[in-house]
């Protein structure tokens, strides 16, 4: 089964994307399909690589680059979301003059089409956040 | 048409999401409690009334995870409570037609 997964809160805010992250991982151990994770509002500040939390804390952004390594999921960061918080692609960084970027490993900047998509394509939209 | 998978977020004691949640869900669904919607399966809680109405024509788990991450005892969960754990939340998932989030 093709599953689709909609993160709206950030790392470390509440639970919604250590349950995302539970989720996917548990739905990929039973052989389904993750055909993409949708970052959307506070949700985009799970892509940001210079996040440093505690060595004896959960690593909440690397643990996302981790497993699209593994299982090459598609982890797409609304852009329009991403541009209000600074998360910040090269292509980003080009595009509107920034002094750097922070995408993570495995995160990809775009529209939020690519959410109404997902939703058609998968069988299942299931959504976390606050 | 199937059954829509409901899952809630919240604590019966901050939002009324669990209240909108047993208003909107049809007989023959399924509610999911998770993160701090654990706490609506105390048993003798103040929301123990209108799940175990819900219950008559729905089914109603609980995220085990999510309970030991609060200090909940299985032993303290309402009777007819299903505790899950990530594989039974998926699985849940995959057997409704749909999932709403209730947050």
């Amino acid at each position: 089964m093709k599953f689709a997964v909609l993160v709206n809160e950030g790392p470390y805010t509440h639970q919604a994307s250590d349950t995302a992250y539970h989720f996917v991982h548990a739905a990929l151990g039973q052989g389904h399909e993750v055909t993409r994770v949708f970052f959307y509002h506070d949700g985009v500040n799970n892509g940001t690589r210079l996040t440093t939390p505690p060595q004896d804390d959960r690593n909440v952004v690397e643990r996302w680059s981790e497993l699209a390594g593994e299982h090459d999921l598609d982890l797409v960061v609304c852009v329009a979301a991403a541009q209000r918080r600074g998360i910040v692609d090269a292509d980003e960084q080009k595009r509107n003059g920034k002094d750097g970027n922070n995408l993570a490993e495995g995160f990809r900047i775009s529209g939020l089409g690519q959410l109404i998509e997902a939703g058609i394509q998968a069988d299942r939209l299931v959504s976390f956040g606050d | 048409m199937g059954a829509i998978l409901h899952t809630v977020n919240k604590s019966p004691f901050e939002k009324n999401s669990l209240q909108t949640c047993l208003r909107m869900s049809l007989p023959g669904s399924s509610i999911l409690l998770i993160e701090d919607g654990v706490y609506a399966a105390l048993a003798g809680g103040d929301a123990a009334a209108g799940l175990a109405a819900a219950m008559q024509d729905r089914s109603v788990a609980v995220l085990g995870p999510d309970l030991r991450a609060r200090g909940i005892a299985e032993d303290r969960i309402m009777d007819g409570i299903e505790i899950v754990d990530y594989d039974g939340f998926v699985r849940l998932a995959a057997a409704s037609a749909k999932v709403q989030s209730w947050m």
